[in-house]
């Protein structure tokens, strides 16, 4: 297999939320099977740079997918083909020579657009302001082994809390529904004893808020878990359903 | 008094810096001060507005906390949430003298590991309330939810890390600091839901502004619309992180930077110990010329992972067709006591003599093998996956290679600064008024930091230590009313758009991450993870070239009205530039050896770091001197209650 391939990319660029973008065409030569594909990226923006034209510019930071700052949708699906991956953890040994690939933002009436592939994501930050937490300050905690937790509770907590909030099931989901970020934090805290008190409060004031921000509702397509770069579960959309009823019953 | 040789371009301070340590036994020091702190009734409190820049483990701990206490805070950080600081990227875990496992750990043994990890070059008085407040830490991550790995009892469960003979590191499977961080944001996002927080996401901070001496303000760029903003505030947190994008490559996120640290540098805060800069032994090693960041393996992975080479260096046959009595363990063969478990700075220049060597894997000679085969026979690959699952994935993903059925190849890469912004007991820098938080100060760490403290640090500072240290300063100090629209706000916002657009005509043809990558190699090749006062003066030599064409030949697309992530990357690599300079300086000043700093020319028969405690038990605190060379200014490191020994890990 040769080591470096060659790709048209169709990328969307837009100056701002206001103005009504477009697609560019970029050729790309000779990049190297073994960088991931926000490094083609930055070899593609270095060689726009050489020519004097604007860089495509896209978000990320840790490089490592754990910080959920980056994030789009190539050929139709939100981070790439490859399976429970963020885009900077997608490596170009996945693509094939000569391939076209098209890029574009995360889509979501609740996510504006900044600039070409970065989009805001600050409605999520209100979700969890409205009960994505439990109520402790600092210095009333007991010990914390005096707290026991079974394993696989622990664990079940763990598995909805390793959501990194990067919105590829917003971007996925036909209706632009955030139930998959809002009920992975219902059910990490459900999971648990301490987040456990607040349960009927949380889920009704997160729900609500899901709704103010301009999510739409969850009809069951699952795009959100195939598309999860931490395989989030659709079964905690379940959990908040039950939790959600119990609250009005 | 001027430096010792005439190629030391610094001049050196003749009084003496101080600690402010309070008096008394080093074990209730911190506790006879908390009770003799003057305190800031509730009802004053809602009238101290605090801004708190960073929101990683400090800066979001430190955000919360104060919030609780009924501070108003401002809160800023430059990732579009403040979910998303770099402690997110935190694997393996934070220790804390808790001894749930009854293997003999205590507070006192905790305080020694990290001194002696630390090389003897951490104040004592930090380390020690460090390694007490740890046990709290613990009991309030758990009170927020934080899933900490637990055993089939109910109760948490600990991993070990290097430097250490106890288990006392907590863990949340491979993505500790995740769930740290995701604590602290929801602390957070309460207080915000509150609106005691105002939170300022996608600014970044330019410069401090100081007022009658005193830190009162912050000039921040929105990135997102390119607008300069001014705020106020009674103090001013520094917890911007760690600096070590200066070496282009590290483990740290691409948007790490030293920009707020250094600006505050040349307002006045003395930045100690620069050159003290963590090389972490595994990581997967580079893998070519666009390679933009390197991956971290967590250290938790030599709990079960052996390091080895093959003993003939010519030997070319697969790692497993070699067997055990062809391999050098090479880390267990030289330090029996401690075996793959040794301090970072240790292990790192282990795995660069059997490069140096010509013992390093192919194809570049720069990777020995961290090997698992004998610990998925003997516990089992599930046993394995539940520990390393994530690790191993993510390996998987960058490298294409199964760590289930290959070992893995790693090389030390740059990871953690232990030098920053200096800070008294009370963690306030020579600004008054400007408090500097976790990574970003020096204080706890000396010349090296162990495995799983920085978690700990970062929580301590923000959760325990700022909301008592806070509130005796401001219940101390007169502090007039300022307004951002007086002359000191205004000019130092001038000062600031000025900056931006000298960068913005420069209209050169280099890019910032050519320039960016031109200055890492040096900083990589010569101030890394050994040096010499010939490859010290080198750096000196080269760094101002790089300045020179960074200045003159600097090309930079679109303008400063909008997102701009080529002028954000432009205006840190100014920072990172001068910053490299001081570096080298620091590393050429201090003539010893000391953890993390290896100078080739002081070393041991053996080849450990030989220290030099008559001459280099000091904190360096450089002065920023416009116009002319930096002031070093010296805190003595006396000793009081620990003996300074040669370190032994065999
Ligand atoms: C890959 C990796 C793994 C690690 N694993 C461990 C581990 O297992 N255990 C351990 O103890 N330590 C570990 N560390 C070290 C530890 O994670 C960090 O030292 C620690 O999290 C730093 O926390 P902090 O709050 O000081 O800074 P950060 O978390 O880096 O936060 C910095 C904050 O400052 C903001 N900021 C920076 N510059 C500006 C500016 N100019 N203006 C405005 N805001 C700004 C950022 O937006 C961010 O919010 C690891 C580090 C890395 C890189
Ligand atoms: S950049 Fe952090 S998840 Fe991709």
């Amino acid at each position: 297999m040769s080591e470096v391939i060659s790709l048209n990319l169709q990328v969307w660029k837009q100056s701002s939320n206001e103005d009504v973008g477009s697609f560019e065409f970029y050729s790309v030569k000779d990049i190297s099977i073994h960088i991931s594909f926000l490094e083609m990226l930055d070899v593609v923006n270095e060689n726009l740079q050489k020519e004097g034209k604007e860089p495509i510019a896209f978000d990320s930071d840790c490089r490592e997918g754990i910080c959920g700052t980056c994030g789009f949708v190539i050929d139709g699906v939100a981070h790439g083909p490859l399976a429970k991956t963020t885009v900077c953890q997608l490596h170009m040994r996945h693509f094939k020579n000569g391939q076209t690939l098209v890029i574009e933002p995360f889509r979501a009436t609740p996510f504006k657009i900044v600039k070409d592939l970065v989009v805001d994501r600050s409605s999520f930050d209100q979700i969890i302001q409205a009960g994505g937490y439990v109520t402790v300050s600092t210095g009333n905690a007991p010990d914390a082994n005096n707290i026991l937790i079974a394993k696989e509770n622990a664990e079940e907590a763990f598995d909805s809390a390793a959501c990194i909030g990067c919105g590829a099931c917003v971007a996925s989901c036909p209706n632009a529904s955030a139930a998959l970020f809002t009920s992975a934090k219902i059910s990490h805290l459900s999971h648990l004893p301490q987040g456990k008190i607040e349960e009927d409060e949380r889920v009704k004031s997160m729900v609500t808020t899901m709704d103010d921000e301009g999510f739409g509702s969850c009809s069951n397509h699952a795009e959100c878990e195939a598309v999860c770069p931490k395989g989030i579960s659709i079964s905690n959309i379940a959990l908040m359903r039950r939790n959600l009823i119990k609250t009005i019953l | 008094m001027s430096g010792a040789t005439p190629e030391k371009e610094y001049v050196e301070s003749v009084s003496k810096l101080d600690g402010r340590v309070p008096s008394g036994e080093l074990a209730d020091k911190w506790d006879k001060y908390k009770s003799s702190m003057k305190i800031v009734n509730p009802a004053n409190k809602r009238k101290f507005n605090i801004i708190v820049v960073g929101t990683g483990l400090a800066g979001g701990s430190a955000a919360a906390t104060l919030a609780e206490l009924g501070y108003n805070v401002k809160s800023f950080c430059i990732q579009d949430t403040p979910r998303r600081a770099h402690s997110i990227a935190a694997q393996g875990g934070i220790n804390a003298a808790k001894n749930y496992q009854n293997d003999g750990d205590s507070v006192h043994r905790l305080f020694i590991d990290t001194i002696k990890g630390g090389d003897y070059r951490a104040r004592e008085e930090n380390v020690h309330r460090l390694a007490q407040i740890s046990t709290q830490i613990i009991d309030q991550c758990v009170a927020q939810g934080v899933p900490f790995a637990r055993d089939y009892g109910g109760l948490l469960t600990n991993r070990s890390f290097g430097g250490s003979q106890v288990s006392r590191t907590f863990y949340a499977r491979g993505q500790t600091g995740q769930q740290l961080l995701l604590g602290a944001y929801s602390a957070m996002m309460r207080q915000v839901a509150k609106q005691q927080i105002e939170m300022f996401p996608n600014r970044e901070m330019l410069d401090v502004i100081t007022v009658d001496d005193k830190a009162r303000g912050i000039v921040v760029r929105n990135l997102k619309t390119g607008e300069l903003e001014t705020h106020s505030g009674d103090a001013v947190l520094l917890c911007t992180g760690g600096f070590g994008n200066v070496y282009f490559l590290s483990t740290n996120g691409k948007g790490s930077n030293v920009t707020a640290a250094w600006r505050c540098h040349k307002k006045g805060a003395y930045m100690a110990n620069p050159c003290f800069a963590q090389i972490h032994p595994t990581c997967i090693p580079t893998s070519g010329e666009y390679q933009s960041k390197l991956t971290l393996m967590s250290e938790s992975l030599r709990n079960d992972g052996r390091v080895w080479v093959p003993k003939n260096k010519d030997d070319k046959r697969l790692a497993a067709d070699i067997p055990e009595s062809d391999r050098d363990n090479f880390l267990e063969r030289m330090y029996p006591a401690y075996g793959n478990l040794v301090p970072r700075d240790v292990g790192s220049r282990a795995i660069k003599k059997m490069c140096d060597e010509g013992k390093g894997l192919d194809p570049s000679g720069r990777a020995v093998y961290l090997d698992f085969s004998s610990a998925i026979e003997r516990l089992g690959k599930k046993n394995i996956a539940d520990k390393y699952g994530n690790l191993f994935d993510m390996y998987e993903t960058i490298t294409g290679d199964s760590p289930y059925s290959q070992p893995m190849k790693i090389y030390p890469a740059i990871h953690y600064i232990m030098g920053g912004l200096w800070v008294d007991y009370d963690l306030m820098s020579t600004i008054p008024g400007l408090f500097v938080l976790g990574e970003a100060n020096f204080s706890d760490h000396g010349a090296n930091r162990l495995g799983a403290s920085a978690l700990m640090q970062g929580l301590a500072d923000g959760y325990f230590v700022i909301p008592n240290t806070l509130g005796n300063y401001l219940a101390n100090t007169k502090l007039d009313s300022v307004s951002t629209s007086s002359d000191e706000f205004t000019s130092v916002k001038n000062d600031c758009k000025e900056k931006t657009d000298q960068l913005l005509k420069i209209k050169g043809s280099s890019t910032t991450l050519e320039i960016h990558r031109e200055l890492g190699g040096v900083m990589w090749d010569l101030v890394g993870m050994a040096r010499t006062k010939e490859s010290l003066e080198e750096a000196l030599e080269k760094i101002p070239k790089i300045k020179d064409k960074f200045w003159n030949d600097l090309y930079i697309p679109g303008d400063s009205d909008s997102l701009n992530k080529s002028l954000e990357h432009a205006g840190r690599l100014a920072d990172f530039l001068e910053l490299g300079e001081l570096m080298a300086l620091d590393a050429l000043n201090r003539e010893e050896s000391c953890g993390a700093h290896f100078r080739e020319e002081y070393q041991t028969e053996e080849g450990e770091p030989l220290r030099n405690d008559d001459k280099y038990a000091y904190v360096s605190a450089w002065e920023y001197n416009k116009d002319s060379i930096p002031i070093l200014h010296k805190e003595n490191l006396d000793y009081k209650f620990v003996k300074m020994t040669q370190r032994n890990y065999k």
